[in-house]
């Protein structure tokens, strides 16, 4: 027998029995539409934070701090150090030693850097459009690399010597813009104190409207290298010869193996020598670790519903070989191989595994992009969240994954019809 | 004088062992000849559907020699078996096995589609022998639509499909009404009369037997002289 026809005939077999074989479909399907659901949830959330990390910062950048001489040993305070200064992390507050130069020099002769660049911290008063309200900004300045997520215009430009601000869309309104686009392109102006306690103030132009995104990223005003130079010029007139020049965190750049090992290694020489490097990813791993457990287990979930219709495979299969003792014995004596007849069987069992899986996909994929389309606009603070996301790629595995777990269920009914002796099957006296 | 299609020597055939052994045939020899119609006649019980099983290469002897124009069925093993099964015999059995959800003419083209044939080719073929049974205006129906006599009919279509040198019939009329059976009857003969296929019935009915050349009676798994019968 060709191959074809075996395939022919092990799909036109499945329909035979048509209730039998829908509620075996029926059990399959079920467990597919949960698996594809579930793994698109993990597509979706991963692909976002994956977005994220673009958005917060590059790859290739890490953030180091300076680590406080006299790290606790213990769970009590540490006592006051004034050269020091305390940053919140989450809940966790962090005592960090300032840096200036010479740290700059340090950090530059460990292995793997390319280049530090201190980061200035920049306390803004306010800003305003025009002659409108004057309104509470924080900013920050933008790592060329990275990607903010932007509404409208551009990302800010490391090299152009113009001064650029992004803005977060939540400002569009509120600075007297009709719309993100129309931002594109105006000019702000920024106010703050200098270190002599005069009011400055410095005019930008709008490069480019941020959505927010997780890390904090687009919740902030983003200013281009030329604007935060010129920024953090003015912030530092005036101040004690003492106090200048000093920065609590710098950005380092390595060269990017793509490896995670070098990174690992790297933060580890940063750390003999009395810093503390983390990159964004770092940042947002535990977040993902979580949603891959979540994910891991709502699959287990779904794999079990599978199991289950495994067993509803194996029974119908069963019960087919049994109908059709007749007709096994009568092809065999006619000189079918023993091998052709378990292609048949376990053909008909990755056959219905498939119709099950594929239409369970199908329409797992209509059912979860109209949620995570519904649920987008509940989380619409988050804009670019997908919560379900299609990878055709892990679409593609989970079909395969059932028609193998079919053709596994089917090898049992599947040997016994081999196996069977035909004059066994024939014999009617 | 031509080798015998079919040649048996000594066979013995044993079912289960110990003290449930049970010899269904004890030492059977005869030749089939080309061409001929050979009817196996005996009661029910006397071994003569083990006999045919034992000639169709549906299982082996315990002990004896059987050969297919000269080569020992024994030397037969796997794809070569299955091949040369389904290339040489045609099948006709009492019940009729046919698919019943399945057309006449898929039912009808199963032996050509085992043996690898070609779609186009296995329609054309199974049109051609239905069309020889007067059954071609039925190829669309499905099988369990058919009568008595036609579903026999399809069967032996299924049987001839693929040209066979032998066709083995196990009680082909038994299931059928007395003028459907004769009709079945001539059909075979005619068969074997025109085309010269091999014909070897398995019967317990001594008029269908004395239409063929010739017939050998089993009883008790061992062959009994002609004249005996008579006697
Ligand atoms: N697989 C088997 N196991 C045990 N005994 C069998 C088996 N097949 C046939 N027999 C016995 O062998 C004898 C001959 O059977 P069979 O060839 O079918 O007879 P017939 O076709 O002449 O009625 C019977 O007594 C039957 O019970
Ligand atoms: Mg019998």
């Amino acid at each position: 027998m060709r191959t074809i026809d075996v395939i022919g005939s092990a799909v036109s077999n499945t329909f035979r029995s048509k209730t039998r074989t829908l509620l075996t479909i029926l059990a399959i399907f079920i467990g597919a539409f949960t698996l594809t659901i579930t793994t698109g949830l993990g597509t979706g959330i991963n692909r976002y934070i994956d977005d994220t990390v673009a958005s917060v910062g590059a790859s290739n950048g890490m953030t180091v701090s300076k680590n406080a001489p006299d790290a606790p040993t213990g769970d009590g305070p540490r006592a006051y150090d004034p050269n020091a200064s305390t940053t919140r992390q989450g809940p966790t507050l962090t005592a960090v030693e300032l840096m200036d130069d010479s740290d700059v020099t340090a950090l530059r002769a460990i292995d793997g850097v390319t280049s530090v660049t201190p980061i200035d911290a920049i306390t803004l008063d306010w800003v305003r459009h025009g002659d409108g309200t004057q309104y509470q900004a924080a900013i920050g300045g933008f790592f060329s690399g990275s990607a903010l997520q932007l509404a409208a215009g551009a990302q800010p430009s490391d090299t152009s010597s113009e001064l650029q601000v992004a803005i977060p869309a939540n400002y569009v309104d509120s600075l007297g813009f009709d719309d993100a686009a129309s931002a594109v392109g105006q000019t702000i102006t920024l106010g703050l104190t200098d270190g002599a306690h005069q009011a400055q103030q410095v005019d930008a132009t709008v490069i480019g409207v941020a959505n927010p995104s997780l890390g904090g990223a687009g919740t902030t005003l983003v200013a281009n290298t030329a604007l935060s130079a010129n920024l953090h010029d003015l912030q530092s007139t005036g101040l004690p010869a003492a106090q200048q020049g000093q920065f609590r965190q710098a950005s380092i750049r390595f060269a990017d193996s793509g490896n995670a090992q070098d990174v690992t290694a790297l933060k580890t020489r940063l750390t003999d020598a009395g810093y503390t490097g983390q990159t964004v990813a770092d940042q947002l791993g535990t977040f993902k670790t979580v949603i891959d457990a979540i994910v891991v287990v709502l699959n287990a979930f779904a794999i079990i519903a599978l199991l289950a219709a495994s067993f509803g495979i194996v029974n119908t299969l069963f019960m087919s070989v049994q109908e059709r003792t007749r007709e096994i014995g009568l092809m065999k004596a006619m000189g079918m191989g023993s091998g052709k007849v378990f292609g048949l069987f376990s053909l008909e069992a990755t056959f219905i595994g498939f119709l099950g899986s594929a239409i369970g996909a199908a329409i797992g994929i209509g059912v979860g992009s109209l949620v995570g389309n519904a649920l987008g606009k509940v989380l619409s603070n988050l804009p670019g969240l997908h919560l379900i996301a299609f990878d055709p790629l892990s679409v593609l595995g989970i079909v395969l994954l059932v028609m193998a777990i079919a053709f596994l269920a089917g090898t049992l009914p599947a040997l016994r019809a081999a196996r069977q002796d035909p004059i066994e099957s024939l014999r009617y006296e | 004088m031509p080798a015998p299609i079919l040649s048996l020597h000594d066979v013995h055939k044993s079912y289960g062992r110990g003290a449930t052994r049970f010899d269904a045939l004890k030492g059977v020899s005869f030749d089939v000849l080309e061409g001929e119609s050979l009817a196996i006649v005996g009661k029910s019980g006397s071994g003569k559907s083990t006999l045919m099983h034992l000639m169709a290469l549906l299982d082996q002897p315990t002990s004896g020699t059987i050969a297919l124009s000269g080569t020992d069925a024994a030397s037969l093993h796997g794809r070569t078996l299955n091949t040369t099964r389904n290339k040489t015999f045609g099948f006709v059995f009492q019940q009729f096995f046919l698919t019943s959800g399945a057309s006449v003419l898929e039912n009808v083209i199963l032996p050509l589609k085992i043996a690898g044939v070609g779609r186009s080719e296995r329609r054309r073929r199974g049109l051609e022998v239905l069309a020889r049974l007067e059954l071609d205006d039925k190829a669309r129906n499905r099988a369990s639509d058919l009568s008595g006599g036609q579903k026999q009919r399809a069967v032996i279509a299924r049987a001839l499909v693929n040209d066979p040198r032998v066709i083995f019939a196990d009680e082909p009329t038994g299931n059928l009404d007395t003028a459907t059976g004769a009709v079945v009857e001539d059909i075979l003969f005619t068969l074997n009369r025109e085309q010269g296929i091999t014909l070897i019935i398995v019967t317990h009915d001594e008029e269908l037997a004395a239409r063929c050349d010739r017939a050998i009676h089993v009883r008790d798994g061992l062959i009994i002289d002609a004249e005996a019968v008579a006697a």
